[in-house]
């Protein structure tokens, strides 16, 4: 962001890459197919890079609100400085914590998910998906929470995964009684409670039940629980886990 | 002495609302014991959120079985209240119904109708009475349900059972006595239902056929006000709280947590170069609330009333995905404990007086542990779940926030996270400037 004010330019969009898609080897990847997609797609957009922080979603769910608004509004500050309107990101959790806990604080952005920047891109023609790599397959879709019941949107991700001609396959709970992952509300960071089972064990077995040739994802998080559940169930490399960015961009071949 | 039963009406009339309205009445000043919170925005939005989810049961029927079969009681028993109006105006009047004249014909289409919800009821309840007691589904038989709880859901309906027996067989007592023209049974109404149970009453005179006739004209009435009464201490209460909760319940994303203005005060004034760090304390005399809640008295109104609300169906935790993986925490539990809590400061209150000095008990640790606050995923799954726009999740998280900002008293890894998103910006140990490493791995 700081080269393009240098140069002069004003991107369109910011990509929030958030912690996860900056610091974890999984989550990199889906990063770097969104960013290819992207280029592809001619969209114009700028990254912080160390300007940006954590947007203190876990920080505010783990019921540390000061620490919470410390990110929020040193992260308000350097996006106001840069005159940001438009924000795109490939987690749910930065978005929902953008879109929805900023503006109260003084942070008032165009927030969209890359679902559905992707779905845009799509009906745009700016890039295409039909008769690729998946073909037939079927893919089950499991809604992350901060996309799904804490902002409805269920069905950008939906009509993406119809448009690669692949067979769309629900899990038994899905859309607004989707199953969590069981990495929400600071979850990710810590050991489980007491219990007879892993949460992400029991959506993988949803998952499974579909029989299907991939899962898809739309949040760094539920990717990770997915992975390590279908890992658990010792599918691993037969059913991978992939971000809707990722299905795109290796429908693409990018 | 002929107006002794108007008499004797009026006043077990005026006995059971005066009860009722002095128990709703402490109802509202318990509630009111929760912190002020502004609902009083997007009028038009809320009456739209209320007709569809507390009159439109829109939320009920997710669950298709047990959904029409609420609809089912619920209308009857909207309806059928309205022949209570009848019945209270005979009473008081010492008339026998009143409205038949007026209505004419059309009497008969609204008795029939009565009489044909009050059966779909009884069927209904038996239904209900099956599901908890014989298929014993989940929901209705965790351990939070053990005790109280599991009878008053029980006798709700065992109460719900006399009712319409009672409706029914005054019914069928009065059509055999407008058979045998017998003075003050005018022909009125037609009855389907209670039709079939004349048989029962067939063979008494028709002096003890007047006396059953009355008896259950007066246990009918008389039970009615006696469940007035009994909603107080039932979770029953949802069938009038349900209108104001869901008109009073959140309408932003289910996403957006409350932003605790309190704080922004304080990180505003450490963030701004220019602030006086003396200056800030000579104004604030008054001590500062604590942060979070710890008790129902740091809860919102809005939290409380959701806390009377609830009917304790368990939706909410049936679709917890804590609970559904054998976790402590069950969002139902979280809203009784609520409730309970609220009771107790209620009732302290009152014998105590306004200055209230706790217990020293308090809704964290006594009634809510901290493994059940820690076990949630914060997926809002609770709070959709929920016909009637119950938020467990807020009492939560409000909860969460007093244990680490007043307490801090998170679990380590919590606080280890925490402290990596205060040193590098990122709740992982990595270096903030490595930010864009994935840029060159491309």
């Amino acid at each position: 962001m700081a080269q393009c004010v240098a140069a002069g330019e004003k991107p369109e969009f910011l990509f929030w890459v958030g912690c996860a898609g900056s610091f974890d080897d999984r989550a990199k990847k889906i990063t770097k197919a969104f960013v290819k997609i992207l280029n592809k797609a001619g969209v114009s957009f700028a990254v912080l890079g160390a300007e940006e922080s954590c947007t203190g979603d876990p920080a505010k769910r783990a019921g540390n609100e000061f620490l919470f608004q410390m990110q929020a509004m040193t992260n308000i500050e350097v996006m106001n400085a840069y005159e940001i309107t438009k924000v795109v990101t490939t987690c749910p959790h930065c978005f929902n914590t953008l879109k929805n806990e900023y503006p109260e604080l003084g942070g008032n952005y165009d927030v969209i998910h890359h679902t559905q920047l992707l779905k845009q891109l799509l009906e745009d023609q700016k890039i295409t998906v039909e008769g690729g790599t998946f073909q037939g397959k079927r893919i089950t879709y499991h809604d992350p929470c901060y996309l799904g019941r804490a902002n409805q949107i269920y069905e950008a991700p939906r009509e993406i995964i119809q448009k690669l001609d692949a067979e769309l396959v629900e899990m038994k709970s899905c859309k607004s009684r989707g199953l969590c992952c069981g990495a929400g509300g600071a979850q990710m960071f810590k050991e489980a409670e007491k219990g007879d089972k892993e949460i992400n064990i029991e959506r993988t077995e949803q998952a499974l039940e579909t029989t299907p040739d991939y899962v898809a994802a739309a949040c760094p998080f539920c990717n990770t629980m997915m992975s390590d559940g279908v890992k658990n169930k010792e599918m691993e490399g037969k059913i991978p886990v992939l971000d809707i960015a990722e299905l795109i961009a290796t429908a693409e071949d990018l | 002495m002929t107006y002794l039963p108007n008499i004797i009406f009026t006043l077990m009339f005026a006995l059971g609302v005066g009860i009722f309205t002095r128990n709703i009445l402490k109802i509202r000043s318990n509630i009111l014991l929760g912190k002020d919170v502004d609902r009083s925005d997007q009028a038009g939005r809320r009456w739209g959120q209320m007709i569809r989810v507390a009159l439109g049961q829109s939320k009920m029927v997710v669950r298709p079985v047990a959904g029409i079969m609420h609809i089912i009681v619920y209308v009857g028993f909207i309806l059928i209240n309205i022949e209570l109006l009848e019945i209270v105006i005979d009473g008081i009047l010492g008339t026998h119904r009143i409205f038949a004249p007026y209505l004419g014909s059309f009497y008969d289409v609204v008795i029939g109708t009565f009489e044909i919800l009050a059966a779909l009821v009884l069927l209904a309840v038996v239904v209900f009475w099956i599901r908890r007691n014989v298929i014993r589904l989940q929901r209705f038989i965790k351990p939070e349900m053990e005790g109280w709880p599991k009878k008053d859901a029980d006798l709700i309906l065992y109460f719900e059972v006399v009712l319409m027996f009672l409706f029914l067989s005054m019914n069928a007592t009065d059509a055999l006595l407008q058979q045998a023209n017998y003075p003050h049974y005018a022909q009125a109404g037609f009855f389907p239902v209670s039709s079939y149970l004349m048989p029962l009453y067939n063979g008494f005179s028709l002096d003890t056929i007047v006396l059953l006739e009355r008896s259950f004209w007066w246990l009918h009435i008389a039970g009615i006000l006696v469940f007035l009464n009994y909603l107080y201490f039932s979770k029953h209460l949802h069938i009038l709280l349900a209108f104001p909760n869901t008109y009073y319940a959140n309408l932003n994303p289910a996403g957006q947590f409350r932003n605790n203005a309190a704080v922004s005060k304080e990180v505003q004034l450490m963030m701004d170069p220019d602030a006086d760090p003396y200056a800030a304390d000579t104004e604030e005399t008054a001590e500062p609330d604590s942060f979070g809640a710890s008790d129902v008295t740091d809860l919102s109104w809005v939290q409380l009333l959701n806390a009377y609300t609830c009917t304790e169906c368990g939706r909410c935790t049936s679709e917890c995905p804590a609970n559904q993986t054998g976790k402590k925490l069950s969002p139902r539990k979280i809203m009784m404990d609520t409730r309970d809590r609220v009771e107790e400061v209620g009732k302290q209150i009152s014998a105590k007086g306004d200055n209230f000095e706790s217990d020293g008990k308090k809704l964290l640790d006594d009634y809510i542990s901290r493994e059940e606050l820690w076990a949630c995923t914060s997926c809002n799954a609770c709070v959709q779940a929920c016909p009637i726009g119950i938020d467990p999740l807020s009492i939560i998280m409000d909860m969460r926030q007093y244990l680490v900002m007043e307490q801090s008293a998170a679990p380590t890894e919590l606080n280890n996270m925490m402290s990596n998103i205060e040193n590098n910006g990122a709740p992982w140990p990595f270096n903030n400037q490595d930010r864009l490493l994935w840029a060159n791995e491309a």
